[in-house]
């Protein structure tokens, strides 16, 4: 069965504070019944200094669930609410020793029940924006509504630009073929179509090189692409930007550099050529611009700027996974 | 104590004669049945017993109907591939929703190649509507596929009636009956069933052998082409030993008939009997009075099968579970689903499925065991009050979508 660890099986069997608080003023109730996982968590808080003094939880769901339940309650004793409320689904895996990727979201059903109940303490509503779908890629814990969000946001049309921006296919390749068929979904639904080869062109294979040296040969700095250095060559990629902007600027548009990661060249797009046809001709224009100052290939991508934070925190969260 | 094994469904033990006869087809027999020396010759012969005594336990007329494969999967995929290429101007399928994926994820990829599929709805207890069935034979249909017993709760399709009523209006007919043969006794030559598919591990034979049954005179296309295995209907050189082990376990099937129909039917039902008594608000799910003699389906309301299945397992207890946290999938098993069995109880269902070996002992144990570990888990469930359900649920307990 799963491969749970022996703190998860530890907590599941011998759960810390099962049922409910008797004198409870904080109550989250979260969970899917039809995913078969839900969790009602109690707390009991002092008013003044706003302290959890205690918790419980009573929860429907499997083993993992139950044991991040446990560990939950345990973790947010002693706490205040603002300091509870800090508490990642990665703390929680954490605390447990890792959870299988098919159940970290049992990890994020318990985060949004301590928010569920802060907000009920408060007097607030909480209303939940996570959604959920079927797992897709198991070596990285992607699911299809993140990769279907992502592919429309970014008018993604391979697999390895699923990969580049989710991560999702990037270990085992199992799972490919369903990515290609949301690819092929998405891509229909915005008028385009997917026509992949069964195979990745290759790179020219590098010269060969000799497996035995027999002298030690002197070690060379590594140069980088077009025998640019890193910083010779973000001096390059900025130099190209800002050569477009007043381009752009003149039709009441911008472009801003946001990142860079490897050949992918990240940026954002504003004002008149944002989101129209101009944009895919800007787009190709930039890129065909950087590739001959560079003298390498390289991919500009526009992206939504706040996106594409938010997105950048979720995957380095992932990342430490 | 020795654990106790309730998962048959899910595989089962190699019986020790299928292990026995196995053995010298690693070692002395190592001959490729094809070749014309001794080395072959006597493989091949060995080859030609298995086969009879499949052909022996599911009744078939010829030998030569009877097709080596690697699984059950591979069964059911050879019969429904095979009934469209020879076929190229029918372009529906009909099947039913409870199908195993063997069966099932094969045609939702059809559908996507512009068949069209006809999944047949089921009742609350998991049987067909036959009025819908007959409303949707017709000259446009390659094939039926309906499988002769359900996997996870054992209920029993009216496979015979079906068949005729296919043959009637010249339509092929297909059944997985991976789950029924060596369960139920099989009368092929007198049905009008053209083909239907067996797996060796769900009868004490090893894994990674099946049959594909081909009643003589049905069209066919091979999956694998090749060489002339099978008479070049499945090419491939044989997996021998599997071959003959599975030939041993055909045999020792129609030897235990009557002990699976009585003695371990006995057991199940007292299973049954024991753990509906001992525990409150759970029920058996599908057709109880017309199912395989060795599966009880039952459903515990308002926990989760993954955590029964630890809180058994730790106790050495082998079932399976039609929760969603079992397959890793989002949604409880479809079989569920597809009888209307709120999530609820769905989450909660557990599968025991026996066999010959297991033991009226072990039986009383199971029945021991299980009231604990359902109570254990309703005092952790939002769903259970003090001694009972609480009031209302579904709405004392209504969780915000996470
Ligand atoms: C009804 C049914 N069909 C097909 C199969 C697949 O058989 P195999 O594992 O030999 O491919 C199974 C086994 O799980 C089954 O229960």
């Amino acid at each position: 069965m799963w491969d749970y660890s022996e703190t998860v099986k530890e907590h599941f069997y011998n759960p810390k504070n099962a049922g409910a608080i008797e004198e409870a003023n904080a109550v989250g109730d979260v969970g899917s019944i039809s995913c078969g996982d839900a969790l009602r968590l109690t707390l009991k808080v002092e008013p003044e200094t706003e302290i959890i003094l205690d918790a419980g939880f009573q929860t429907f769901g499997c083993g993992s669930a139950i044991a991040s339940s446990s560990a939950l309650t345990e973790m947010v004793k002693g706490k205040t609410l603002d300091e509870a409320l800090k508490i990642s689904n990665q703390d929680i895996a954490d605390f447990l020793d890792g959870l299988p990727p098919e159940k970290m979201h049992c990890s994020v059903m318990g985060r949004e029940a301590l928010q569920a109940a802060v907000a009920n303490y408060r007097g607030e509503e909480w209303v939940d924006d996570h959604e959920e779908g079927a797992l897709v890629c198991k070596c990285f814990a992607i699911d299809e509504v993140m990769i279907r969000d992502t592919i429309r946001e970014n008018n993604l049309s391979s697999v390895q630009d699923v990969t580049n921006y989710t991560k999702a296919g990037g270990g085992c390749s199992s799972c490919h073929e369903g990515i290609e068929n949301i690819l092929m979904e998405e891509m229909q639904a915005r008028g385009e179509t997917f026509m992949p080869g069964a195979i990745q062109k290759k790179k020219a294979k590098p010269a060969a090189q000799p497996l035995v040296t027999l002298e030690t040969p002197e070690p060379a700095a590594a140069p980088a692409a077009g025998g640019m250095s890193a910083f010779q060559r973000y001096k390059k990629i900025e130099e190209v930007i800002e050569k477009v902007r007043p381009n752009l600027q003149a039709d009441r548009g911008d472009c801003e550099l946001l990142d860079i990661d490897g050949k992918n060249i990240y940026v954002s797009l504003v004002g008149a050529c944002s989101g129209c046809q101009m944009a895919a001709m800007t787009v190709g224009g930039i890129q065909q611009k950087m590739i001959e100052a560079l003298g390498e290939f390289v991919k500009i991508i526009p992206v939504d700027k706040a996106q594409y934070a938010a997105q950048l925190a979720q995957k380095q969260a992932t990342a430490s996974a | 104590m020795n654990d106790i094994y309730l998962d048959n469904n899910a595989t089962t033990k190699c019986d020790p004669l299928v292990v026995e006869a196995m053995l010298p087809f690693f070692t002395e027999q190592f001959g490729n049945p094809s070749s014309l020396h001794s080395f072959g010759n006597k493989v091949g012969l060995a080859l030609k017993n298995a086969r009879k005594s499949v052909q022996k336990l599911i009744g078939a007329e010829h030998d030569s109907e009877i097709i080596f494969t690697s699984c059950g999967s591979e069964s059911d995929s050879t019969a429904i591939m095979s009934a469209l290429k020879a076929q190229p101007n029918r372009t529906e399928i009909i099947t039913t929703v409870v199908e195993h994926p063997a069966v099932l994820n094969l045609c939702e990829y059809l559908e996507t190649e512009g068949y069209t599929i006809h999944k047949l709805k089921v009742d609350g207890k998991g049987n067909l509507d036959m009025d819908e069935y007959k409303s949707l034979l017709s000259d446009n249909v390659a094939i039926v596929s309906v499988m002769w017993a359900n996997n996870e709760t054992g209920t029993i399709f009216p496979v015979e009636e079906m068949a005729e009523l296919a043959d009637e209006a010249g339509v092929v007919f297909h059944t997985d009956a991976v789950q029924a043969v060596g369960k139920l006794p099989i009368d092929l030559e007198n049905s009008a069933i053209h083909m239907l598919s067996i797996s060796g591990h769900k009868l004490h034979a090893p894994k990674g052998v099946g049959v594909l049954y081909l009643k003589r005179g049905v069209r066919f296309r091979p999956l694998l082409r090749g060489g002339h295995q099978e008479r070049g209907r499945r090419a491939g050189t044989e997996n021998v030993a599997s071959i003959v082990g599975l030939g041993v376990a055909a045999e020792l099937a129609l030897q235990n008939m009557e002990h699976e129909n009585t003695v371990v039917k006995a057991m199940r039902d007292r299973l049954q009997e024991g753990i509906l008594a001992a525990v409150p608000n759970a029920f058996v799910t599908g057709n109880p009075d017309n199912r395989l003699p060795n599966t009880a389906n039952i459903a515990f309301e308002y926990i989760e099968g993954e955590a029964i299945l630890l809180l058994m397992n730790k106790m050495g207890i082998a079932a399976s579970s039609g929760s969603a946290c079992t397959s890793g999938s989002l949604e409880p098993s479809h079989v569920m689903k597809a009888m209307g069995i709120p999530y609820t109880a769905a989450h909660g269902t557990v599968r025991f499925s026996l066999s010959r070996y297991n033991t009226m002992e072990e039986v009383e144990r199971v029945i021991e065991a299980v009231p604990p570990i359902v109570a254990k888990l309703r005092k952790l469930s939002p769903y259970w009050g003090e001694s009972g359900p609480v009031e209302n649920p579904e709405q004392a307990f209504a969780p915000v979508y996470a």
